[in-house]
């Protein structure tokens, strides 16, 4: 049975930290950090946000996009590595906040970044089993950066909703096929009760990010039969400017093929939302007939490669949701003061 | 506020859900279960705003209650829904930017938390409506 996005929805934070403002309080140089992970600035959440918040503005935002009745919603899965409570699910508040209450199932998932992708996978199953009529994956975070710690440059705030469905006559893209690429990797990891994740430095990079998103990539592309070339647009997760850019080159995906969906220069990593924000800055200008392959990468780790083939549908819903660009536009510059206590780092005795 | 209490008005947060006496054609935010005008003759039914409004009043809070003292300053408005009721809530934007007139749109945000261990309150603030201004 042919699975397929039906809507999507974005929410990003209005407030921005420019790189060089955290630069100039650890003493280290803004320019050389900025070319080196391509990362300009980053989003910041409101003191009254966070996981949940964005979720639900995200989760909106897909509903409102095609008009979908919300009780048609039979799942809700939220992937996040920042939700708000340990024991208590972002995904029913999002159901009650869009009224999908109380016929459905809802859980929250975590895998680092690909949390969001793994509830795409998820609902993917549901739908084309026909359990559930509609499926929303959500991945979002308000993701944490230690005082000082190289994530501080990059860990950013965002959500993407995507509703997946069953009905051909309904999806704006059809999810050809997605295949995951799975090890034990201890790359990066928070603690239970601490506040800050830990990464392993470099190590993040050649068996973490680049082994598990060149082997999905590869491994979904073999399965299918298809080839870079094939394809119009491509995405990556994109913890920095960097990574996506290399493993595009290694795949044999041109910077072209990357452009459209490459927001972290402005953006930073928003982490659970970082691939599908890639996905969704993609499908705002892709055109019916394109192809677009992503693959999403979450730290511990694994890699989700998807397949998408954009039908007629996207010219009807494309613009009645606010666009990835328009989420970008006219950002509220902050000093690192204002950041360090919009984030919770000044605690009030 | 205690648990229970917040939770038997969540939905009325969430989304901004009040009632409409069928007879007068009245519209209550909070919601009401009998309407003051019509009484008895009153017919109530439930009621779900746009959610647009404009603010009627505001005042600035620079001394905030506790919970809320990193937020200060913010704004505090009175808004009164297209539909016609008014309530208060917090105006989320650089407090300058407030006016009387000014129209705004709703969006979800934290209410409040009891502490680090408690429950954290979400339900609806309003924003600026950049488009309508």
């Amino acid at each position: 049975m042919s699975v397929g996005i039906v809507s999507y929805g974005a929410y990003i934070p209005k407030f921005r930290i420019k790189v060089e403002d955290i630069a100039r309080v650890w003493g280290d140089d803004a320019d050389i950090l900025s070319a080196g992970l391509m990362v300009y600035e980053k989003s910041v959440p409101d003191l009254d946000e966070d996981t949940a918040t964005i979720a639900v503005e995200a989760a909106r935002s897909a509903v409102s996009r095609h008009n979908i009745d919300a009780k048609r919603i039979g799942a809700v899965y939220t992937g996040s590595e920042s939700h708000p409570y340990a024991v208590k699910p972002t995904s029913t508040i999002v159901a009650e906040a869009i009224e999908a209450t109380p016929v459905l199932t809802a859980a929250d998932f975590e895998f680092a970044c690909k949390a969001g992708t793994a509830a795409m996978q998820a609902c993917m199953g549901l739908v084309g089993s026909k359990m559930v009529d509609l499926g929303m994956a959500i991945g979002a975070d308000v993701s944490q950066g230690a005082p000082g710690d190289a994530l501080e440059y990059t860990a950013a705030a965002g959500g993407v909703s995507y509703i997946i469905g069953n009905k051909e006559s309904e999806m704006i893209a059809v999810i050809e096929d997605t295949f995951s690429f799975t090890t034990d990797t201890p790359d990066f990891w928070r603690r239970e009760g601490m506040p800050y994740p830990e990464h392993g430095g470099r190590f993040t990079g050649e068996p973490g990010y680049f082994k598990h998103v060149t082997g999905a990539a590869k491994g979904l592309m073999e399965k299918m039969g298809t080839k870079p070339s094939d394809y119009d647009y491509a995405v990556f997760h994109q913890p920095n400017g960097k990574f996506p850019s290399r493993v595009a080159k290694m795949l044999g995906f041109t910077k072209e093929q990357i452009k459209p969906g490459l927001v972290v220069p402005r953006l930073g990593n928003t982490y659970s939302g970082s691939c599908m924000m890639g996905i969704a800055a993609t499908l705002d200008q892709a055109k019916p007939g394109d192809r677009i392959f992503a693959t999403a990468f979450g730290s511990g780790a694994g890699g989700d490669a998807f397949s998408f083939r954009v039908t007629d549908k996207i010219d009807e819903v494309r613009d009645a949701a606010p666009k990835v660009e328009d989420l970008l536009k006219d950002p509220v510059y902050m000093d690192y003061a204002m950041y360090a206590k919009h984030k919770g780092k000044i605690r009030l005795a | 506020m205690s648990v229970a209490r917040f939770w038997r008005k969540q939905i009325n947060r969430y989304n901004i859900v009040g009632t409409h006496c069928k007879t007068c054609d009245t519209h209550y935010y909070p919601p009401r279960n009998v309407c003051p005008k019509c009484r008895r003759d009153g017919d109530i039914e439930s009621y779900k705003f746009a959610g647009p409004g404009e603010v009627v009043t505001y005042t600035i809070i620079h001394t905030a209650a506790e919970g809320f003292e990193m937020q200060a300053p913010y704004a505090l408005a009175i808004i009164e829904l297209d539909e016609g009721p008014r309530f208060t809530s917090q105006v989320v934007c650089d407090p300058v930017e407030v006016s009387i007139g000014l129209r705004v749109k709703p969006v979800f945000r934290k209410l409040g938390e009891s502490g680090d261990k408690g429950m954290i309150y979400y339900g609806t603030k309003y924003v600026p409506d950049n488009d309508r201004n």
